[in-house]
């Protein structure tokens, strides 16, 4: 069934296979040999869903030949949460809080495209300092997916001071988020129209500052890490994903551009005011962990930069639409007009209605294309949500990455795919 | 003191025994203080404070960490073979707590009339049982994963078996050198040997290298913690193991750690010589500079794998341990 990569004859370690290594059916499920089992040679063990690194609560059953992983399940759905079920319960804007809820840790990105799919349906205009203010943090949430990322994966093998390290940077980003939306996480700062509220006084200062510093947190990372015969040991040449495979494993974001697919939602279907700053999206063709991970580091860079655009371009102006059929009246208004009060109190009660249609509304979240499918039949509630999850998708590829791993590498494996079983499981 | 002054002065048996039971107080002293200490250590390396909150500064931890481990509801896996299971860790300690015994700290001192020598038992083949011992420790590691049942034990069981044994053969050769440079295997005679060439750190440092990573694979530690891997094996070989026995097998790793480290100052790093300061903080000083380094490693390095751990005992670490003992031997019978 499956292909061995071909060697490099210096390094003896596996180099990118050209083609694809996955049989006509597309294995969720990587079968152990009978001969093996017939021999008794193989160890069942189940992996998760309570293990130190599943992140979160996903179950491998995985067959041993060894240390050598021969068979693989994936079981999923130990949080599946009925997110979608339960937004097509609730009135648009009280749903949009629930989006976030699914990934804990993009949870701004989950928010966005909820958003989004309800602006698109409405048809609405969103003035451009909330454009630019979603943007940013877009870009701080996907620096802030990637460093708890770099943190754990480090954590997996072994490293565990880049734990720490990484958990510094992110409490500075929490406190950003704090600031712009009083909670740490699951801010709910995106609505339908633009913000919650407006930017507060000090924002860009304290946001510049952290730009200034975090260049040269990443350098420290790098610096502990790539420079460290053990962690290139324990990631090149592991976990191979050609970009064949990635392609017909439907993979998006950091793991698809890891195999050397040049593919980014933000440059090829520009939104937010991704159009108008200036980034290059890394590519690395070797497909393993390793290539992920500078992926994923140099992502964290070209965020920086792009926060740092958004600082310097952020335009004057409001920051939600006045459009009142959709958006709370200014709260100073309900004493003194009587036709602000009729609005706030059928926003509140009955919500906004959203005229009928269907839309997809796909992004870039830090783990990849992340989409959300509504309907709406015209009434307050979405008919139907549905999304797109990356981390869902992305455990499609881990038995074809996994096939003949150690379980050291199968940790490294996992580490690297990034997936939030919250998303995967909803 | 020569060792002729000191042959001349025979310890009357009780004093050992006192000694016995001072000095293994006093390991599992510094062995709780170590735990301290560590988590400290690696709490200021992880931007984080580390234990405070027990006592001063922190510094009840481990006694209140004792208590909590003696309250534990002893419980063991119903399929585990039981006595195995409740041995595997009293050997552990055992073997980790009785290699101390040979360990020098001191010339030795005359304290109201009675010869004091500077160790517990002054035997000829000092180094030798202090391999043995660790030989034999292995065993605890690798029968109680096995006897309790559990997968991962049993994985963790097998990493031992596997890692422990092959650089078990690497840290016999590594110490070679040091054997063949002193003439003994007498770890009193060593220490002599030292004050009157060199530390043998300085002509015997690939040997030094050899034997820091063979101990620290040895003991169990980062980047070597394979048996126990925690974010592949859940806790390896004493996943099954709560309560104090989880203690005991703790309480070997740290011993083992110390008593390698002992073992490490007096082979390389003259023992307990040194200027001005007692002869037993001397020791001490260096004792903690090698376990301080042991600690830095863990917050440092990344774990290896199972494949590079075997590959690079068995292609790397063995072979310069061989030459260098050959080289030793050569240069020593040239000169």
């Amino acid at each position: 069934m499956a292909i061995a990569p071909a060697r490099d004859p210096l390094t003896n370690r596996p180099r990118i296979y050209e083609g694809s290594r996955i049989p006509e059916r597309v294995p969720t499920i990587l079968e152990v040999d009978p001969v093996l089992r017939e021999e008794g040679d193989i160890l069942e063990i189940n992996f998760g869903p309570n293990h130190p690194s599943t992140h979160g609560v996903l179950r491998l059953i995985i067959q041993l030949n060894g240390e050598r992983v021969v068979g693989l399940e994936a079981v999923i759905g130990y949080l599946h949460t009925g997110f979608e079920k339960n937004m097509e319960a609730k009135t648009y804007w009280k749903a949009i809080t629930y989006a976030p809820r699914m990934d804990y840790v993009a949870y701004q990105a989950n928010e966005y495209v909820f958003v989004a799919a309800i602006e698109k349906l409405l048809q609405m205009e969103i003035p451009p300092k909330a454009t630019w203010m979603r943007t940013l943090m877009l870009e701080l949430n996907r620096l802030h997916s990637h460093l708890v990322w770099l943190g754990t994966g480090a954590l997996e093998l072994g490293a565990v001071s880049m734990f720490w390290y990484c958990f510094r940077e992110r409490d500075a980003i929490l406190d950003l988020f704090e600031m712009v939306g009083g909670a740490r996480m699951h801010t709910r700062y995106f609505q339908a129209g633009g913000l919650a509220e407006d930017i507060p006084i000090g924002f860009y200062e304290e946001c510049q500052r952290f730009c200034d510093t975090m260049p040269a947190r990443i350098d420290e990372y790098e610096g502990m890490l790539d420079g460290q015969a053990i962690f290139l040991e324990r990631t090149k040449g592991v976990g191979l994903l050609s970009a064949a495979d990635a392609v017909a494993l439907g993979q998006s974001g950091p793991v698809l551009r890891a195999s050397g697919v040049d593919w980014d939602i933000r440059r090829s279907e520009p939104y937010l005011a991704y159009d108008d700053v200036d980034f290059d999206v890394p590519v690395e063709a070797d497909g393993d962990v390793y290539a992920r991970y500078r992926v994923r580091m140099r992502e964290m860079r070209e965020s920086v930069r792009i926060v740092q655009q958004c600082l310097d371009g952020m335009p004057e102006g409001p920051w939600i639409a006045d459009e009142r059929k959709v958006v709370l009246p200014p709260r100073h208004e309900l004493h003194t007009s009587m036709e602000s009060l009729i609005h706030h109190f059928k926003l509140v009660t009955e919500g906004y209605r959203v005229p009928e249609g269907e839309v997809y509304v796909p992004i870039e979240s830090p783990r990849g294309e992340l989409g959300c499918y509504l309907v709406s039949d015209g009434g307050p509630r979405p008919w139907r949500v549905r999304f797109r999850t990356p981390s869902y998708v992305v455990l499609q590829a881990a038995p074809t990455a996994m096939s003949n791993a150690l379980i050291a590498d199968l940790i490294a494996i996992v580490a690297s795919l990034d997936n939030v079983m919250g998303e995967a499981d909803r | 003191m020569t060792p002729a002054l000191a042959q001349a002065l025979v310890e009357p048996w009780w004093i050992s025994v006192i000694k016995a039971f001072v000095i293994a107080n006093l390991v599992l002293g510094t062995f709780a203080y170590l735990t301290v200490v560590e988590r400290k250590l690696l709490g200021r390396m992880h931007l984080r404070y580390g234990p405070n909150r027990v006592g001063p500064f922190g510094l009840l931890q481990p006694i209140a960490d004792l208590m909590k481990l003696l309250r534990k509801a002893s419980f063991f896996p119903k399929g585990a073979v039981t006595m195995l299971y409740i041995l595997a860790p009293i050997l552990a300690a055992f073997t980790a707590i009785s290699a101390f015994a040979v360990i020098p700290f001191g010339p030795g001192w005359e304290i109201g009339g009675y010869y004091v020598a500077g160790q517990i038992v002054d035997v000829s083949i000092a180094l030798l049982l202090i391999l043995a011992l660790s030989a034999v420790g292995i065993y605890a590691f690798v029968v109680g994963g096995w006897a309790s049942d559990s997968k991962y034990s049993l994985l963790g069981s097998m990493r031992t078996c596997a890692q422990l044994v092959s650089y078990e053969v690497s840290f016999g050769l590594a110490v070679l050198g040091v054997v063949i440079m002193a003439g003994s295997l007498r770890l009193t005679e060593i220490v002599a040997a030292q004050q009157e060439q060199i530390w043998f750190v300085v002509p015997q440092l690939v040997g030094f290298l050899c034997f820091f990573v063979a101990g620290v694979a040895e003991t169990n530690r980062a980047p070597f913690d394979l048996p126990e891997a925690e974010q592949e094996l859940v806790a390896g070989y004493h996943t099954e193991y709560g309560g104090i026995r989880w203690g005991m097998f703790q309480m070997s790793e740290y011993i083992n750690m110390l008593t390698f480290s002992a073992l490490g100052v007096t082979l390389f790093f003259g023992g307990w010589s040194g200027p001005i300061l007692p002869a037993p903080i001397w020791f001490l000083l260096k004792l903690g500079a090698l376990i301080f380094v042991f600690m830095w490693l863990r917050a440092t390095l990344p774990r290896l794998r199972y494949d590079q751990l075997m590959k690079f005992g068995w292609k790397v670490l063995l072979p310069v341990a061989t030459l260098n003992a050959i080289a030793t031997a050569v240069l020593v019978t040239i000169f």
